[in-house]
């Protein structure tokens, strides 16, 4: 910038004054917002009480100002399921007017009621069967292959309607393993050679010096009328297959000493008094299809 | 306020007003190179945006028939022969990057070319201008009008140009809604007011911005509301063409008269006569004489003007020009001028925009016909079964980007008699299941992989990759994951 002299002075500190603030020798220029910059931040002001007056706003000892358009997020939130209810009415009129073989065939239908039938899980379900179905002790495993009541998705229907062992439900399941042990049915020792029994149906391993010949003895005395001969299970009794993988309580064996000695059985609670039809249609084919269906 | 200390000599003197009115700013009608071209970028900008709804591209039965079309319910957005997907977004994200170098580059080049030439604000304040000058008439007369107090004639002009205004800026806004939907069916809709009543509001608002924007506020937008000349004074460096009063020649300025009666006893006199006729175009209301500023948005204007002025005193045209600081130096200094558009800035900027480009063509050339997600299953992670086999659980997903229904098979490599099942699969293809994924759908499928497990031993998740073959053309996608086990250790 050696030649300044020619150029015209931009001297705005002439034209536009400074604020008078300095700083080291560094002075503002004045250079003023538009008024209608002003205006509209009076405008937004403005805005924020007819927004304080139009919607509820203040909090008051047990309840609130309501606002003058009435507005409440509660209510809005009914409408807005109920909107949904409506948008998803046909679908549902069509989950509740088709079969359940029909339902799984129908890629439409399917991922609906996948869909529905998720979420009811989600909110019904999961507690007891956990988030993914994958169960707990006493509490089956819904995505495995082994069913208690039966795996085809007519079964899983009627079990989620009528529940298992539900006194409430009239049409409801009910089965009850003695207590052997318990009740004293059996000894000590005949429990004992029972549960090493078990084990060997599916090859597990087995105390040594087991006595299988009397635990094979007990077994089909008292066990294989419901659990069957080689401890196939018996579905129409909800009695457990005993010579597979799965075990609903575990395989140790002092678990499967305590079955016997307490004997018993879960309990499901009926659903078709809880949740309408097309629900529980749509959950048994959401748990059918979690991949163990039969 | 001030850190004043009692000596300060301004103590005495009244706090300056922190707001000021708006000056009124009535531009003069200008005539010249400048004037032409940006008639004729407004003519084809508008003309694009007008007519760009109604240009048809036909994609077959399943899809939209409009060239250029957003369609938000379905969640597509069209441009000819391309598609983009939601998920296929950063497109859009490299659009505006590339915009905005292109943005810098134009800056580095020559300046605010955009605010002056392309921006919507300058081209729709042109455009209201133009019908401003048409009803009321002219610089003077509107001043002088605007001065009078109001009378019958006055509000009927303004009540006429306050009513094109408005129709412009329907039109715009009603324009602006024919990119989201069906342009004629839209148009017919709107017609009859049987459209959708987010067209109407969408209509409204913009009508009312545009209005507001373009009619009303005008260089106050420029000022106040757009952050691009804060950030282009960041970006410009002085060889970039910028609209410059040519000082080393208008100075020292005085009146026609007295430059002729210097320069004939020989004393310096500058070629400006300080007529003010390039402050009385200037849109913004800036004196270019004082230098480069915030409000000028370089639009060429005032360079109009200056040469029809220089023409009639017989002087050299453009005494403001496009030129750069460093040349005013250099021709006082007695050097030859330089322009230098190749530097390290521009080279940069042309780099990227090639490269990010490039990227984006490669991108969109080799772009999939459909795309797949495997999510493995969280909860449970794997399923024991009757037999001791381990079956994991997995979500597809398969987009069919293509406008026809297609069959896709699902293959599992990597595990050891491995079972793979789709959950409402539709039988199978050379054994392996198949599924069909409708014209412009995403379907989501629940697949099962079962396979025994050999041993104990705690080891690694197994590897196993999914390949999605479409049948209908051999596209094959493939997609890691893992198969879970009791004995894996992650």
């Amino acid at each position: 910038m050696q030649d300044n002299a020619a150029k015209p002075a931009n001297d705005k500190k002439a034209s536009v004054g400074t604020t008078g603030h300095e700083w080291d020798g560094i002075q503002e220029l004045n250079t003023p917002l538009p008024r209608w910059w002003l205006w509209t931040l009076y405008a937004t002001i403005i805005w924020a009480f007819a927004y304080w007056i139009a919607y509820p706003a203040i909090p008051l000892v047990s309840s609130f100002t309501k606002g003058a358009l009435g507005w409440s997020s509660r209510e809005a939130v009914v409408a807005d399921v109920r909107d949904l209810q409506t948008l998803r009415g046909p679908m549902t009129a069509k989950i509740e007017a088709t079969s359940l073989a029909e339902i799984e065939s129908t890629p439409e239908l399917l991922s609906f009621a996948r869909a529905q039938g998720a979420a009811a899980f989600a909110v019904n379900c999961s507690t007891c069967h956990g988030a993914g179905a994958q169960g707990a002790k006493g509490y089956p495993n819904l995505n495995d292959d082994d069913w208690l009541w039966g795996g085809t998705v007519d079964a899983i229907h009627l079990t989620l309607q009528h529940g298992i062992r539900w006194d409430a439900d009239k049409d409801t399941r009910a089965s009850m393993m003695p207590a052997f042990g318990r009740d004293g049915i059996l000894k000590p020792n005949e429990i004992s050679a029972t549960a090493d029994y078990v084990r060997s149906l599916s090859d597990l391993p087995v105390e040594k010096g087991a006595d299988l010949a009397l635990g094979a003895t007990v077994f089909a005395a008292n066990c294989a009328a419901c659990h069957g001969e080689k401890g196939e299970g018996l579905q129409d009794v909800g009695a457990p297959k005993l010579n597979d993988k799965i075990w609903l309580y575990g395989s140790d064996k002092a678990l499967l000493i305590e079955r016997m000695t307490l004997g018993g059985g879960g309990v499901m609670p009926a659903w078709s008094a809880r949740l309408d039809a097309p629900t529980v249609k749509s959950l048994a084919v959401y748990v059918h299809t979690l991949g163990g269906g039969q | 306020m001030s850190l004043a200390t009692p000596f300060d000599p301004h103590l005495d003197e009244p706090e300056p007003p922190l707001y000021a009115a708006r000056k009124q700013i009535y531009p003069q009608a200008v005539k010249g190179h400048y004037r032409r071209i940006k008639w004729l970028i407004l003519i084809a900008t508008l003309g694009v945006y007008y007519f760009l709804p109604f240009v048809r591209w036909d994609r077959g039965p399943n899809a939209p028939s409009q060239a250029v079309l957003i369609d938000l319910p379905h969640r597509r957005a069209f441009f000819f022969f391309i598609e983009i997907w939601p998920q296929e977004v950063y497109y859009l994200t490299g659009i505006l990057i590339v915009a905005a170098l292109i943005l810098f580059l134009m800056n580095a080049m020559a300046g605010r070319v955009w605010c002056g030439y392309l921006c919507p604000q300058t081209v729709w304040t042109d455009l209201f201008m133009a019908v401003e000058r048409l009803i009321e008439g002219d610089r003077r007369e509107r001043m002088h009008r605007d001065a009078q107090p109001m009378n019958l004639e006055t509000f009927s002009l303004k009540l006429l140009k306050h009513s094109v205004w408005l129709l412009l800026a329907w039109w715009m806004g009603g324009v602006w809604v024919l990119y989201f939907a069906d342009a004629p069916t839209l148009v017919k809709d709107l017609a009859t007011f049987r459209a959708e009543p987010i067209a109407y509001v969408s209509i409204a608002v913009l009508t009312f911005t545009t209005y507001t924007f373009a009619g009303l506020m005008r260089e106050q937008v420029c000022l106040y509301m757009c952050p691009w000349p804060r950030i282009q004074a960041a970006l410009t460096d002085e060889h970039a063409l910028n609209v410059t009063y040519r000082y080393d020649r208008g100075e020292p300025r005085m009146s026609l008269k007295k430059a002729v009666h210097a320069r004939e006893i020989s004393e310096p006199a500058g070629d400006c006569i300080d007529c003010q006729q390039c402050v009385a175009v200037c849109p913004t209301g800036v004196d270019i004489r004082n230098g480069s500023d915030l409000g000028c948005i370089q639009c060429g204007l005032c360079i109009d003007a200056c040469d029809e002025v220089m023409k009639k005193i017989d002087r050299p045209v453009r005494l403001i020009a496009y030129d750069t600081d460093v040349n005013i130096k250099r021709r006082q200094s007695g050097l030859n001028e330089i322009f230098r558009p190749i530097r390290s800035r521009t080279v940069l900027y042309m780099v990227l925009i090639a490269l990010i480009g490039g990227v984006m063509a490669y991108a969109l050339a080799t772009r999939s016909p459909f795309t797949v997600s495997v999510i493995h299953d969280r909860n449970p992670i794997f399923v024991k079964l009757s037999d001791g086999h381990i079956r994991n659980g997995f979500t597809v997903r398969i987009a069919n980007m293509m406008m026809e229904p297609r069959v896709f098979t699902l293959d599992v490599d990597g595990l050891h008699e491995a079972h793979i099942e789709i959950i409402g699969g539709e039988g199978l293809i050379d054994d392996k299941p198949s599924i069909t994924v409708g014209a412009d759908q995403t379907r989501e499928l629940r697949v099962l992989v079962r396979a025994g497990v050999d041993d104990d031993k705690e080891s690694e998740p197994a590897h196993l990759e999914f390949t999605i073959r479409d049948e209908t053309d051999g596209h094959v996608a493939k997609v890691q994951d893992f198969f879970r086990t009791p004995h894996s250790v992650h």
